[in-house]
């Protein structure tokens, strides 16, 4: 029965590849790709129930033995990352439905959708280096192409960027893989782990896991961040809300996953570089939310600071935080796509992205629904405690304190002050204010496009009031990133 | 035998570096195919030169040439394929859209 854990992966290719010859039947598209998430949706419950009572499920292809095949591993914190995927995606879908519009729905939108989501899972599934290549690569051209799909100006223009970013980042992968294949001659994650704890971590291999750093910082924004904020804001709405919610969590995944199983050894090193580089992730990324006068930036910079902030949590690296950046990271990938969510409709309705411009003002009048909840996802990204960013703070704080980082602790709460006023002065300029929209040339706000967000908002905060409905999942994921070798030993014996 | 090939990918990499860095949009394009051959070069290298004979199990050699290498490397070959083909229509389209192939003149971050 443990090949139910390839459907996450498995359902979106085949989903995608069949939609391809269903072109122009745009009604099977939409809800064949929403189908397949829901199902996967329900497997990743179905899966993560099996984890606690069986411990972590394991899946060798072809049937070849761990270190010789490639093997899938599940364990809780990858399924609780699959579920909040399909979740978001599925509520993204419902947005795209009525939003990205029939051009591009024609030119296979859903497909794309289908197959980014696809790498996505199996990146957070794989127990193998190379395949985890292969997934990150799914991935990012699903997401070239997303991203250019519609082809404005501003989209090539971004694309560029993006596309050469990543053709180097995954050239630097491609040297790690290399590099470590060198070394130390195997390629699964539990094989390289067991190696590298019996031969002891050499210079060289700390050389390398600093390459495997730089090519996940360069995925998940951590001070390599440059080009986030342009292609964030290139695509539709939809797209750029599953961008914000998946793309840097992968990189994010991957980090947590290299230097809690594999490089674990030279935390003074390693784990000290990542806590330097997270700092200056949510520096940057708050002087970024705050300089700019477009929502689309300040947006995007607020994804940079969550990175900086979830990664302190892995710098610190003791359970209580690594709980504290499951937490985080579960919200984030919430939150964020409503916060895209909620820009997009936002720019949608008064037609500019600026936020001291003339016809963004005293929105509130006009929408109080949609201003309601932006301030709902204020109050989240913050973490006001009833809603679900509350936990992932006090624990990542917690985490901190312990262990005597003050000035992370320091830098991590600072940023959420303006993380704070940067919303406030998107929700004071824009929902506040002189109303200039009057009442017949307002454009009317479809019930549609609003429900997706009051799920997305709706969600928030049950996690925040239901923390303890996943809390034994996000103990256990933290045990295991902890002790590695309950992975390992999972994964290696037969 | 190692050495000189991972010296051969070294200067690989110094010149897709420089094309890379430079402004206009095709260097950019054909500086990433480049440096895709020295990774490709360097996975090779990584796994062994010169050990044996081709992985063909017919041969009946003593000793074969590591396998592994050679599957990623082309698996890396057709993902690289793609992407290259991918950038260079977006290179392509780009400067239909834009009317310019210059880096430097697509500067900015424009409101539309």
């Amino acid at each position: 029965m443990n090949n139910s854990m390839i459907l996450p992966l498995i359902l979106p290719v085949f989903a995608g590849v069949f939609l391809i010859f269903l072109r122009s039947f745009i009604n099977v598209q939409r809800w064949v790709s929403f189908l397949v998430m829901v199902i996967n949706s329900g497997i990743s419950i179905y899966l993560l129930n099996r984890i606690q009572t069986e411990g972590i499920l394991r899946l060798d292809l072809g049937g070849w033995a761990p270190p010789y095949g490639i093997t899938f591993v599940a364990d809780s914190f990858a399924m609780l990352l699959v579920l909040t995927t399909s979740i978001v995606t599925s509520i993204c879908l419902l947005y795209a439905f009525y939003s990205i519009g029939r051009k591009r729905e024609k030119m296979f939108f859903y497909p794309f959708v289908n197959f980014m989501v696809a790498g996505v899972n199996g990146s957070f599934l794989t127990g193998d280096l190379f395949n985890l290549f292969v997934c990150f690569e799914v991935m990012l051209l699903a997401s070239y192409i997303l991203l250019t799909l519609g082809s404005e100006k501003f989209q090539l223009k971004e694309a560029l960027k993006y596309l050469t970013i990543n053709v180097i980042s995954s050239w630097f992968f491609l040297v790690a893989i290399a590099y470590l294949y060198g070394t130390v001659g195997t390629l699964n994650f539990a094989h390289l782990s067991v190696r590298i704890a019996e031969a002891g971590q050499t210079p060289i291999l700390t050389v390398i896991s600093i390459l495997f750093l730089l090519v996940f910082s360069l995925k998940a924004g951590l001070l390599l961040y440059q080009w986030l904020p342009g292609s964030y804001s290139a695509p539709p709405t939809a797209v750029a809300a599953l961008f914000g919610a998946l793309l840097t969590k992968v990189g994010i995944y991957a980090l947590f996953r290299f230097f809690t199983l594999i490089f674990y050894h030279e935390p003074a090193i390693t784990h000290t570089l990542i806590g330097i580089m997270a700092a200056f992730t949510l520096i940057g990324g708050s002087i970024g939310a705050i300089a700019f006068n477009d929502v689309r930036q300040v947006v995007s910079y607020n994804v940079v600071i969550s990175v900086g902030f979830v990664l302190v949590g892995l710098a610190v690296c003791t359970t209580v935080a690594l709980q504290g950046s499951i937490y985080y990271l579960i919200h984030d990938m919430i939150v964020k796509a409503l916060l895209f969510l909620i820009a997009g409709t936002m720019i949608m309705l008064t037609g500019t992205a600026r936020i001291e411009s003339e016809r963004m003002s005293g929105l509130i009048r006009n929408y109080p629904f949609l201003g309601w909840l932006f301030f709902i996802v204020m109050l989240s990204l913050a973490g006001i405690p009833p809603f679900s960013g509350f936990i992932g703070k006090l624990l990542i704080g917690q985490g901190t304190v312990d262990s005597g980082a003050f000035i992370l602790l320091a830098l991590g709460f600072i940023s959420s002050l303006f993380v704070l006023y940067s919303m406030l002065r998107i929700f004071m300029n824009c929902f506040w204010g002189e109303t200039i929209l009057s009442e017949d040339e307002e454009i009317p706000l479809k019930k549609r496009l609003i429900i997706p967000c009051a799920l997305l908002a709706g969600m928030t905060a049950g996690l925040g009031l239901g923390t303890e409905t996943i809390a034994s999942y996000v103990m256990d994921a933290a045990n295991t990133l902890m002790n590695p070798a309950v992975y390992n030993e999972a994964v290696l014996n037969n | 035998m190692e050495t000189l090939i991972i010296i051969l990918a070294g200067i690989l990499v110094m010149v897709a570096t420089y094309l890379i860095l430079s402004k206009g949009l095709i260097r950019i394009v054909l500086g990433a195919a480049i440096l895709t051959h020295a990774i490709h070069l360097l996975l090779m290298t990584m796994g062994g030169l010169k050990k044996g004979d081709v992985p063909l199990l017919g041969e009946n050699a003593a000793s074969y040439t590591d396998a592994l290498p050679q599957a990623l490397i082309l698996t890396s070959i057709v993902i690289n394929f793609a992407v290259t083909a991918f950038f260079l229509v977006l290179a392509y389209r780009t400067y239909q859209e834009l009317k310019t192939d210059n880096l430097n003149a697509m500067r900015g971050f424009k409101d539309e």
